[in-house]
């Protein structure tokens, strides 16, 4: 499980003047539940997963990422940009994150993301879905409880894009993880959650959340688009955002 | 890369063939002792590599500015990182860089031979102290422009410091450490001479050294000569070789 509650988190900008970006955000995610985050865009949704995953740590509140057990989860994550080492090849980049490989694991992961080939290409002769796919196979190589994405498919074609998500629907499905992911785009969440926040302004807090209990399988363009209608209907979020 | 056997080669003979031609008409008009003809200078090559000479100061210098470059490097690169990484330690130390960087490579060199003695680690370390400084001031720019995120990304996934050492922070330092080894070599082997000039028995500038006192310009220029060659093919065979190898990820796109 993940826990978030943040009290308040806030920038101090050069000039000394703080801005508040994040106030009572409070919300928590069920062991191997997908949650996506939606909201309007400067609202902090990018604040809180860096939150999350350690990168910033000056906020007043508490984050937990352990099991019942006090067991510490292991968080990995796919940016925005793929931020792979350029001068590491795909293989050498997934390698780098593992503490101990299992090469037939790593294989298995190669092949369901459909990155064998690439294997010796280097990130700058991939295109960016292929670089994006390199992210999630680096994300998941690491067998993580906790799995992070900021807007993994942000600038592809819709298309590509498309592929990807049911990529990672699959590749997600075969193993067990918590995930929490950021999108600006509605109808991706619709298409990969359990349930979806959704974040006000800033400095932001959960307005609302929704329950998607429609099985993914039967989730099509015309059943998502419902589930849309039925969102707007609840009042959860309106068209606007 | 074909052109360089098909059309630059060529140039490049005619160019260097040009400058022999000049020096030769030069020193026929002058037929004297302080202008050796290009065939002088190549007879006392001869006789230097067949005494042994030239092989045995040639081996020395040639270590002593091996030497002297790791030595700068090592160190220059260590404080550079760190100075680029830490605003306050670089604010603190910058007017020591700066000194040291205008200190004449001359007075290093004798108060080294002063202070340490005249032997060959105080010749080396008078070297590398001249390099260090401007060592530090290239790896220092490569080290403020690291990539913030590549270190976000070995944080989230653990990377250790090692790891975040030799696959994050490195490369990325390597066009920097490429403009120090250039600038370096350079900088390094000419005052390895001036050290062996005014403190060694041995090296290319003992030796000529020794020839200006007999006043033989052509083994002056011989040594000079083989001496910039081998530096050539330092450059060629070696630097460039390596620089193509760290850019290789760099390749075309897919």
């Amino acid at each position: 499980m993940l826990d978030v509650n943040i009290n308040s988190m806030g920038f101090r900008s050069s000039e000394g003047a703080a801005l508040e970006v994040l106030r009572d955000l409070h919300f928590n995610c069920a062991q191997n539940s997908f949650t996506s985050i939606v909201g309007p865009s400067g609202c902090g949704k990018t604040t809180t997963l860096r939150c999350i995953l350690g990168l910033e740590t000056e906020f007043d509140g508490v984050i937990k990422t352990s099991d019942a057990s006090g067991h510490l989860h292991k968080i990995s994550a796919v940016f925005q940009e793929p931020r792979l080492l350029p001068w590491r090849t795909v293989e050498q980049n997934v390698r780098l994150a593992l503490k101990s490989v299992d090469d037939t694991e790593l294989n298995t992961l190669f092949a369901e993301l459909a990155l064998t080939e690439h294997r010796d290409f280097y990130p700058a002769e991939l295109s960016l879905g292929l670089a994006r796919r390199v992210g999630l196979a680096r994300a998941f190589a690491v067998k993580p409880s906790v799995l992070i994405l900021d807007e993994p498919f942000v600038s592809l074609d819709d298309e590509t894009a498309g592929r990807l998500r049911k990529l990672l629907m699959q590749v997600w499905a075969a193993r067990s993880c918590t995930a929490l992911m950021v999108t600006h785009n509605l109808l991706e969440a619709i298409e990969l959650s359990d349930r979806i926040l959704f974040f006000s302004g800033s400095p932001s807090r959960v307005v609302s959340e929704y329950e998607i209990t429609v099985d993914r399988k039967n989730r099509n363009r015309r059943t998502i688009e419902q589930i849309r209608e039925d969102i707007y209907a609840s009042g959860a979020a309106s068209p606007v955002d | 890369m074909g052109r360089i056997a098909g059309g630059r080669l060529p140039a490049w003979l005619i160019s260097v063939g040009g400058l022999l031609l000049v020096w030769a008409v030069f020193a026929w008009f002058a037929q004297s002792r302080s202008l050796p003809s290009p065939l002088q200078v190549a007879s006392a090559i001869v006789t230097e590599v067949r005494s042994g000479e030239m092989f045995f100061h040639m081996g020395a210098t040639l270590a002593r500015v091996a030497a002297a470059f790791v030595v700068a490097m090592a160190i220059g690169s260590a404080i550079g990182i760190l100075l680029g990484r830490s605003r306050k330690l670089n604010h603190f130390f910058d007017p020591w860089v700066i000194f040291f960087l205008n200190i004449p490579a001359l007075v290093i060199i004798v108060l080294s031979y002063i202070w340490f003695g005249l032997n060959e680690a105080a010749a080396i370390g008078a070297v590398a102290l001249n390099k260090i400084p401007n060592v530090i001031v290239t790896i220092r720019e490569g080290a403020k422009s690291l990539e913030p995120q590549l270190a976000e990304m070995a944080k989230v996934f653990r990377f250790s410091r090692w790891q975040m050492l030799r696959h994050v922070v490195l490369p990325q330092l390597q066009p920097f450490f490429a403009a120090a080894t250039r600038s370096g070599i350079s900088l390094i082997w000419k005052i390895v001479l001036v050290v062996e000039l005014l403190g060694r028995s041995n090296g290319v500038g003992f030796q000529i050294h020794l020839y200006f006192q007999l006043f033989d310009v052509a083994t002056i220029l011989a040594y000079t000569l083989v001496f910039v060659v081998v530096m050539l093919a330092v450059e060629y065979l070696l630097l460039q070789p390596l620089e193509k190898y760290s850019r290789r990820w760099r390749a075309k796109h897919a």
